[in-house]
């Protein structure tokens, strides 16, 4: 995986709360069996028409918007359905940062993994953002802050072990192999445990 | 004399599978006896195995179903047609490679101990108290009702436990649901999740993992426990547990892969202690009387926008994310809820597709018929559910008030096989959805109990089933 140190973009404002994975990517795309190709159906129902022409009324078809890598968007972004896909989706899309006031357990994990930040921001700075669509912000993950245009800096929180990885480009999974050793030992110890 | 701290069950469960603790700089190395997986969520994740030349560490404690993209049409289950949805037929094609290749036991498409991944593994019996289990599924939850430990996980980590049988975890918190008293007649397992739903929002718990306690948890069945624990995740939390007891012991006792005598004896000792310790504490807890439940039934866009069926919408001017919802749905604020008109009736789903839901649908169309212009959809939760239904009579009972009985899976709960419902039409469901589009583009879904969904089925428009009971 890439490392992942700063993101330095203008933000695409979503407002809504409660944006769930099936708003993200609609369950009729998963039927696919990669993980490539899915920004084409981020957001599919809310930005096109029936007719499959852009929808007008929708942020990230404004101009603002386009090139933003920094999504914005209301309380609780990605609830729902655990798809990988959603954070797929973004990425491809070509989003590398998600802010909101609140970030749902299994989306917050499965962006983690994929490099795409899932930013944690107090109620005011989310205000702000909001109401600031298309402002150029700063993430700092080294130094774990958020910093907007009107020089205002937020430290944001993050898990230790996620953070080391995505400054480092380290796959978690590497890390989990180390601990084979570890992982056999309690397999013998459980065994003899369970009597089986 | 040492003194053993009072712990929760979680507590309990979580140490019994720490490989690695938790530091302040790495999660915990958490073991996982039980990987379920399904045709949408896996085949990512095997392609990582493909790429680093690694095997399924632990295949025995690996189960393949499929049930997500597969049709409910007898004649493309059983080949008698090509199935229709063409990116579905090639999942299916692609997890039977998988699954033989990788030495996974696969319950595929035409094998009778296929259904929803959460279905079928309690009716097997693997799934069983204790454990910890994960699958590509946010309602992976459900396994919780046996007092495992049971999170839903994305595709990355899939193959994180196709590869160690481990993960990678920070410790949740934990949050007591108390649910005093006893349900009315009439009110059902659905009604009480959805109002636990509604009291602390769909993020109130975020970060935790519920445990469901009190007198009114104690006096449901297994299989109403499962409906609880299912929709623990549609509130935030990504777990929902139970603590097991006679009731638990007694569903487990003879399934096709519970342990069978000395071990039997053995490994309910062991389950036996896996309660909450007097005194232990919770971060965080919510009080509820089940005696005050009504039959609930959404309105909006999201399963914490809910309220007791004979109530009407509310008034929250100004507030965007209703008024959309309320858009979306095409009401109004002041309307009530009785009387709406339906256009489709859909009984199934991880939430309510077990034989129990189906004996409550029955109860309610026997001898009668669906309302004139409304479709009624019944969609066992397995096959094996579908085999009793239909030895019971309540498969005739469907057929005769005029529904479409189907093969099982998760079908119209999320639509990717092709069973959707009409852009604007309204359905009435036993899922556990109600966000825009998710039963198909323009949907509008109201989330019920069986019975709820059956009254209305009848009616043709939204009624308190207590009428008709």
């Amino acid at each position: 995986m890439e490392p992942v140190i700063r993101v330095h973009s203008k933000t695409a404002v979503i407002p809504s709360s409660n944006i769930d994975t099936d708003q993200i990517i609609p369950a009729r795309f998963l039927t696919t069996t990669t993980k490539e190709g899915l920004g084409l159906q981020l957001f599919a129902d809310w930005r096109y028409r029936a007719d499959g022409s852009p929808n007008p009324d929708f942020a990230l078809n404004h101009a603002y918007a386009r090139g933003a890598k920094v999504l914005v968007a209301g309380r609780n972004f990605g609830c729902g359905s655990s798809r990988e896909h959603a954070p797929w989706a973004l990425l491809d899309y070509g989003f590398r940062a998600v802010i909101s006031t609140e970030i749902a357990d299994i989306f917050r994990g499965n962006s983690l993994k994929n490099g795409l930040l899932p930013i944690v921001v107090d109620e005011a700075t989310a205000r702000w953002l909001l109401d600031n669509p298309g402002a150029e912000v700063d993430i700092d993950l080294e130094a774990t802050r958020l910093t907007l245009p009107t020089g205002v800096s937020v430290s944001f929180p993050l898990e230790a072990f996620a953070r080391h990885c995505l400054l480092n480009g380290i796959d978690e999974l590497g890390y989990l192999r180390s601990k084979a050793a570890d992982i056999e030992r309690y397999e013998a110890a459980r065994a003899q445990e369970l009597g089986s | 004399m040492t003194l053993v701290a009072a712990r929760t069950l979680f507590d309990k469960v979580w140490a019994a599978h720490e490989v690695v603790a938790e530091t302040p700089d790495t999660p915990a190395v958490l073991y996982i006896d039980l990987h379920l997986i399904h045709e949408v969520t896996s085949p990512q994740a095997f392609s990582v195995l493909k790429a680093l030349k690694l095997p399924v560490r632990r295949p025995d404690r690996t189960l393949a179903t499929m049930d997500h993209s597969t049709p409910t049409s007898t004649d493309q289950v059983f080949g008698k047609v090509p199935i229709k949805v063409d990116a579905a037929a090639k999942q299916v094609r692609q997890l039977e490679q998988n699954a033989a290749e990788f030495g996974v036991e696969l319950f595929g498409m035409r094998d009778a101990r296929r259904g929803i991944v959460h279905v079928i593994s309690p009716e097997l019996g693997t799934t069983q108290p204790g454990m910890t289990i994960v699958c590509g599924d946010s309602h992976t939850s459900t396994h919780g009702a046996f007092g495992a430990l049971a999170f839903g996980i994305g595709t990355t980590e899939v193959g994180h436990v196709f590869a160690t049988q481990s993960l990678l975890q920070r410790k949740p918190k934990t949050f007591a649901v108390n649910v005093d008293g006893q349900l009315r007649a009439g009110v059902t397992a659905k009604d009480l999740i959805l109002a636990v739903i509604g009291k602390i929002g769909v993020s109130g718990g975020t970060g935790h993992v519920f445990e469901y306690r009190g007198p009114a948890i104690r006096a449901l069945s297994m299989d109403e426990r499962m409906t609880v624990c299912n929709m623990s995740i549609e509130a935030g939390a990504r777990a929902g547990m139970v603590a097991p007891d006679e009731v638990t012991f007694a569903y487990l006792k003879g399934r096709p892969r519970s342990p069978k005598g000395a071990a039997w004896d053995r490994a309910r000792a062991r389950w036996r202690n896996l309660v909450t310790d007097l005194g232990a504490t919770f971060d965080a807890a919510v009080d509820l009387d089940a005696s005050s439940v009504e039959p609930m039934i959404t309105y909006g866009t999201n399963p914490g926008m809910v309220l007791p069926i004979g109530s009407s919408i509310p008034d929250k001017a100004g507030d965007e994310v209703f008024d959309k919802a309320l858009r979306y749905m095409g009401f109004h604020s002041g309307d009530a809820m009785l009387g709406k008109p339906v256009d489709v009736v859909f009984i199934g789903s991880c939430t309510n597709g077990r034989l129990a839901d189906l004996q409550a649908a029955a109860r309610i169309l026997r001898g009668r018929k669906v309302a004139p212009g409304v479709r009624l959809l019944i969609v066992p939760g397995s096959q094996e559910i579908k085999r009793q239904a239909e030895a019971e009579g309540l498969a005739d009972i469907f057929k005769t008030a005029g529904a479409d009985w189907r093969e099982s899976g998760c079908s119209m709960c999320l639509g990717m096989n092709g069973d959707t419902v009409g852009a604007g039409q309204y359905s009435v469901s036993t899922s556990n959805r109600n966000f825009e589009g998710r039963q198909g583009v323009g949907a509008r879904t109201l989330l019920v109990s069986p019975f709820t969904a059956a009254a209305s089925a009848v009616q043709g428009r939204i009624t308190d089933p207590r009428e008709m009971l």
